[in-house]
């Protein structure tokens, strides 16, 4: 088992309110599952991301990943679990600005330490991976939307994570560049990558192969399709 | 991390933004001039004070008269140091080895229809030994030249350039205060020295010099005593100091009402003085640098907030906090040392401005400890003022910070 959730749930307090943000919520997933997680806005599948993706921890409940309890962990060994077990690829792409293609997807591979030479290499690959190989000396500025957001699948996956996490990553842009995205996602997962898609639209879901719905911080269905 | 990257990144920072970050170093680019320049000239100044005392030999020794201060001296009499006072030091003193006399005044030299206003010294033979500085055509005062109250004169070069005297000027006369004196040497050019120059100088012989400005001119005189050796030069100076009381018939409990200077005396008294200036000047350039300093801070702190962003990215990928933190630690020392790089180059050609366009005072010398100073300091004041800045930029949450528009 890859991801083991066990009644987990997100507190915040805002003054006296509590806000449940995730209510007891339990699901496992096995390796190389291809998901969508739905709901509207408010439901709870971006604090959802974010804690499978340990960018934050539950206020209660068990997450296991990959054999090892997450939960309690400090901060700086959740940076080190994110830079070897996750990779993030996000709405607005979150590229640097001021570094091209190639130095973009090597940045996960500097903060473990990897020679420069092995760097670029990987970073080289990975481009490739996403049909980008002749962009590398681009800066985001100078790539359209839908290669950024190759730049940022290239940038998630040159580490091999355990799993890619997508925040809706075809919500910023149009119909046929969030096509050929989701074309990529297909191909990783042909290739037994492990990638859960957080997405409000149906037609994104339907690549997938297994649909969570989220309202208001529970688990209403979890179904398996083809 | 390794510390390469983060150089690589903050250059790239900083490249991004270079007006920003000159003029955030601003502070310490004047800070760190400012202290390069006064150190510069300080020590070029301590350079050629030192080195032009040990030229004169660590065996050289002057005594000039002086008033104790406080009551007990003003109790004392006349306060004065004669020809008669020196001849005794030098005939009861083993210790000593030669002495003269020296009495300088300023006078009027003419030769022919030009004139020149120079400092007259009137001294015996012995001087140009002790002041190690000897004629290079001619030749110096001698003994029968004194004895006999001789009107000849030695000249430094720039009187012998002032008063026109062409041709050789062995043989030639000038005058002085209407009498006449046949020139019997010319010294060896030596060039601006203490804000004195050593060649703006006419030596005729103490006895004469009586004739010129009267006896009661030669009563209070500087004495130039050699010692036989350097290692003995404190016995020296005893036996100078036990001699002149004598003769001065100062009972015990009675201070000295002279000063005896030996050369390592003078080195210190020197160097005290100049060690002063430079921590004045150091204390305004530490004021400075604390305000360059809170420039650095200031501009970090908004460049964490403007790059929030790029912290959440980095977070999310896997940066921890001390990664973070050493990211900007870096830039700002950075930042600082090239504010110090150019502070040191700017104050460098300051410092040889000045002195080019001061002809008293030496050549600017920078020692490799002031360099050091600079770049240590600046790296420090990056150091102190950019860890609050970074440790903000560590703490970010990175949901909050990807967050950030």
């Amino acid at each position: 088992m890859l991801i083991n959730l066990s009644n987990i749930n997100k507190i915040y307090k805002m003054g006296l309110t509590e806000i449940r943000a995730i209510d007891g919520v339990s699901m496992e997933v096995e390796p190389s599952e291809y998901i969508a997680i739905m709901g509207p806005s408010g439901s709870g599948k971006s604090t959802l991301m974010n804690l499978m993706g340990c960018l934050d921890t539950p206020t209660s409940g068990s997450y296991i990943l990959n054999d090892m309890e997450i939960a309690h962990l400090d901060d700086d060994k959740l940076a080190e679990i994110r830079n070897k077990e996750i990779g993030f690829v996000f709405q607005t792409f979150n590229l640097l600005p001021r570094a091209n293609a190639l130095q973009n997807v090597e940045l996960p591979l500097i903060y473990s330490n990897i020679s420069a030479r092995e760097r670029r290499k990987r970073a080289l690959h990975a481009l490739e991976v996403v049909g980008l190989k002749d962009r590398v000396n681009h800066r985001p500025n100078e790539l359209s939307g839908g290669e950024r957001q190759r730049v940022a699948i290239a940038r998630a996956l040159v580490n091999s994570p355990s799993i890619l996490l997508a925040d809706e990553p075809t919500g910023n842009l149009d119909s046929k560049m969030g096509e050929e995205i989701m074309q990529v996602f297909d191909r990783l997962y042909e290739q037994k990558n492990t990638i859960i898609v957080v997405t409000h639209e149906e037609h994104i879901a339907r690549h997938t192969k297994r649909v969570i719905k989220l309202l208001d911080g529970k688990i209403i269905s979890d179904e398996s399709q083809e | 991390m390794p510390v390469l990257e983060n150089i690589k990144i903050a250059l790239q920072a900083l490249n991004s933004n270079k007006l920003r970050a000159i003029l955030t170093t601003l502070g310490i680019i004047i800070g760190v001039a400012a202290v390069v320049a006064v150190v510069s000239v300080v020590q070029g100044l301590s350079f050629m004070i030192t080195s032009q005392l040990q030229e004169a030999g660590a065996d050289f020794i002057i005594v000039v008269p002086n008033r104790p201060r406080g009551e007990a001296g003003e109790m004392l009499g006349r306060i004065e140091l004669t020809y008669e006072d020196g001849l005794a030091v030098n005939e009861k003193a083993p210790e000593v080895k030669d002495f003269s006399p020296l009495l300088q005044r300023r006078a009027t030299v003419k030769f022919s229809d030009e004139h020149t206003f120079t400092y007259i010294l009137c001294t015996s033979a012995s001087f140009q030994e002790i002041n190690n500085h000897y004629v290079d055509r001619g030749r110096f005062l001698t003994k029968l030249d004194n004895d006999h109250r001789k009107k000849v004169c030695v000249l430094g070069t720039k009187v012998v350039e002032d008063l026109g005297i062409k041709g050789n000027p062995l043989g030639k006369g000038v005058s002085i205060r209407k009498l006449s004196f046949t020139i019997i040497g010319v010294l060896e050019e030596r060039g601006q020295a203490l804000g004195q120059n050593a060649d703006d100088v006419c030596i005729i012989p103490f006895n004469t010099s009586r004739l010129l400005f009267g006896e009661e001119a030669s009563r209070s005189l500087v004495l130039y005593f050699r010692a036989k050796s350097a290692e003995n030069i404190d016995l020296a100076k005893e036996q100078i100091t036990e001699v002149l009381r004598k003769q001065h018939s100062l009972k015990s409990g009675q201070p000295d009402d002279f000063l005896v200077l030996l050369q390592q005396d003078l080195l210190e008294r020197i160097n005290t003085i100049l060690g002063s200036v430079t921590a004045v000047v150091a204390g305004i350039v530490g004021i400075s640098l604390v305000v360059g300093g809170i420039g650095i801070m200031n501009i970090m702190l908004v460049s964490v907030t403007e790059r929030t962003r790029e912290i959440g990215i980095r977070k999310a990928v896997g940066a921890k906090r001390r990664d973070i933190i050493f990211q900007f630690l870096v830039e700002a020392i950075i930042l600082s040392l090239v504010g110090g790089t150019i502070g040191i180059v700017f104050g460098y050609t300051l410092g040889v401005i000045v002195t080019r366009f001061i002809p008293q005072l030496p050549p600017a010398h920078v020692p490799l400890w002031a360099v050091g100073l600079g770049f240590g300091f600046s790296t420090l004041v990056g150091l102190f003022f950019g860890i609050y800045p970074a440790a903000r930029a560590g703490k970010l949450d990175p949901i909050e910070a990807l967050r950030y528009e």
